[in-house]
């Protein structure tokens, strides 16, 4: 008697659940994707990631309708956030450009019952959003730093910083705490503001003035290939490898290549706002809880999981 | 270093600017003696090379800006524009593919006639839109970067062709006798500005612009012809310095040359050309840019400035080091 209940209850839900389902593909749903104009080559990478993203997911899920919009700016894009809530969006998928200005604006739009998906950079109050898609920066560093004391052992380290900002202050100290208690010494860093030219020009300084340099922490993949040609130019051997980070696909590919100044990469993906939007869709197509923070792991790239992280067609 | 200004009588003249063009040089001296008693590294051959052909791109822009700035415009729009001719020829480079001298040569021709064409847009709507330089330049700014930024769709836009790229390299790691080919290339630039400033009558006619536009009017000189011509200058000097710039990293990304127009400017302050025209010195301006590049060296290479206070110390040195060319020339 007790088992027929039982069976008629998971009946009755799956069946419930089933229709939920049918009717959640008839019903149409916007999801409004806001993020920052390709103003250098990370940023190039989420909004191809963006634009991908949302065709696949038109393609997966009929109804739903996914508008990217890209702003260069702070104020641009709180403008944008209106435009976006003018056309009825369910749910906002966003990219902050910095915490302070856009906690408001996205407020806002969270008070006409949008749901909210925050990416990257949180915003202050972090009542506001309902799912939290979040790069770790201070893992970024740590499995920086981990790669050096397993691989290099022992040795002088360089540090190429990139702009004063959170993000870098980070990744730094994190990287600094993973080599503590290891033979891995840093004997020099300096900012080179996430800039080839720059990297070029710290590394020329950095070989003259330091004989004997072990390994080189670019910290970016763009400032690794400043030094990369630095390093050539110095005709130098001392120099064993130069680790960068981020996933750039040049980078990538000679990690993929075997190349021996590149053994090893760490990822800080542009596309977690393929993830966030995965999950924002999930949230009206899927039967199950979305709501949460998840953070997305920086990966160690090797040779060995490198074509998972290598996308051809992106723009970084 | 021959001195170009109007109305100063003739014997005061003579020394008290002989002094003024001298200071730039001075300031270079004692730079190079601290850098030297900071680290012993700094007087090594390759350091030194490094650092001046560093300053080549900087030197060959501020150049065209003395032009401009001696006849008493502004133009913001260099940095940009250096990116937008770099992010072109490599493009051109990639399109026309082939390895070999005739590619290379059309890409280069390629990136000096652009920048001639966006010192020309500069020139024309200054003067013809009679609008203020800082506002058009600031606008063709946002433009040229923009267009950058569109055509490497945010990332980066590389040269291809590894073999196109590995005869091109020699423009900026190769040397002529010892001496890199960039300094070769700024030298020669300077040269012939300062040929053109001094020794012309176009020349004396930006001067005499810078000085004082009705004045110049009234005597006759083609103000808008010569404005024009400056910004063209200027677009000129741009694409010489990408033709340098593009073979040391073979790419160009969105933050290609951000900030190069302050830089610039600067050098040519430094240099001893004056902020509202009238007077313009070319060979001042090479050796300004080259102490701004010193005094970056100096930073990376001196042990007891925090990485978080590099920016107030190079400031600081660069306010000193005008103090005391100034202080030179009232001594005297």
């Amino acid at each position: 008697m007790r088992g027929t209940a039982l069976k008629l209850a998971t009946a009755a839900g799956l069946l419930a659940g089933l229709t939920t389902a049918a009717l959640a593909q008839q019903k149409s749903v916007t999801i409004g994707v806001s993020i920052p104009a390709a103003t250098h080559g990370w940023t190039g990478g989420v909004v191809y990631h963006a634009q991908e993203t949302a065709k696949a997911l038109e393609k997966a899920y009929p109804g739903l309708k996914v508008v990217v919009k890209t702003s260069p700016d702070g104020a641009s894009q709180a403008n944008a956030l209106d435009d976006l809530s003018a056309q009825k969006i369910d749910a906002l998928v966003v990219l902050p450009f910095n915490s302070d200005e856009l906690t408001n604006p996205v407020n806002e739009v969270k008070k006409r019952g949008t749901f909210i998906t925050v990416v990257d950079r949180g915003l202050k109050d972090p009542s506001i959003q309902d799912i939290y898609v979040a790069g770790n920066n201070p893992e970024f560093g740590r499995v920086a730093g981990k790669y050096f004391v397993d691989n290099l052992k022992q040795g002088n380290v360089v540090i190429f910083r990139g702009i004063p900002t959170v993000i870098d202050e980070e990744r730094v100290t994190n990287f600094e705490k993973a080599l503590q208690g290891s033979g891995v010494k840093v004997i020099d860093k300096q900012y080179a503001n996430w800039n080839r030219d720059d990297a070029f020009r710290v590394m020329q300084d950095y070989l003259s003035k330091h004989p004997k340099i072990d390994a080189v922490w670019a910290s970016d993949d763009d400032m690794a290939l400043g030094v990369m040609e630095a390093i050539r130019q110095a005709k130098r051997d001392d120099v064993k490898f130069v680790l960068g980070g981020a996933g750039m696909k040049d980078i990538v590919k000679r990690v993929m290549d075997g190349d021996k100044m590149t053994p090893a990469n760490v990822s800080y993906p542009p596309a977690m706002i393929s993830t966030a939007m995965y999950v924002t869709a999930g949230q009206f197509f899927a039967n199950a809880p979305m709501r949460g923070t998840y953070v997305i792991n920086a990966e160690l790239i090797t040779k060995d999981n490198a074509k998972n992280h290598y996308f051809p067609n992106s723009p970084f | 270093m021959t001195e170009t200004a109007l109305r100063t009588d003739a014997s005061r003249r003579k020394f008290s600017l002989d002094m003024r063009a001298l200071s730039p040089f001075l300031a270079l001296i004692v730079l190079a003696i601290a850098g030297a008693l900071i680290n012993p590294d700094f007087l090594t051959a390759s350091n030194i090379l490094n650092v001046v052909t560093r300053s080549a791109f900087i030197a060959i822009i501020a150049v065209g800006a003395t032009f401009v700035i001696s006849g008493g415009g502004l133009d913001l729009s260099v940095g940009s524009m250096a990116a937008l001719v770099a992010g072109v020829m490599i493009l051109t480079l990639n399109w026309l593919g082939a390895p070999g001298v005739s590619t290379l040569a059309l890409g280069m021709l390629v990136a000096v006639s652009l920048g001639a064409a966006c010192g020309l847009a500069n020139g024309l709507i200054v003067t013809f839109g009679r609008i203020e330089p800082f506002i058009v330049t600031l606008g063709t700014m946002g433009i040229f970067r923009s267009l950058v930024i569109w055509l490497a769709a945010g990332g980066t836009i590389t040269m291809r062709n590894s073999e196109l790229r590995e005869l091109y390299r020699p423009v900026y790691f190769g040397d002529i006798a010892g001496v890199p080919v960039p300094i070769i290339a700024f030298v020669v630039v300077a040269a012939i500005g300062a040929l053109i400033l001094y020794k012309t009558s176009f020349g004396r006619h930006v001067i005499a612009l810078g000085s004082n536009e009705d004045v110049a009017r009234y005597s006759g000189v083609p103000i808008w012809r010569v404005r024009t011509l400056t910004y063209v200058i200027q677009g000129i000097c741009v694409g010489i310095a990408i033709l340098i710039y593009v073979p040391r990293l073979g790419s160009a990304t969105p933050t290609t040359g951000l900030l190069w127009e302050l830089q610039a400017i600067t050098a040519v302050v430094i240099g001893g050309t004056a902020l509202r025209g009238g007077l313009g010195r070319v060979w001042g301006t090479v050796a300004g840019a080259i102490i701004l590049e010193l005094v970056a060296n100096i930073m990376v290479l001196s042990n007891f400035v925090s990485e978080f206070l590099v920016g107030a110390v190079q400031g600081a040195i660069i306010i000193i080091a005008m103090l005391v060319q100034r202080s030179l020339q009232r001594g005297r």
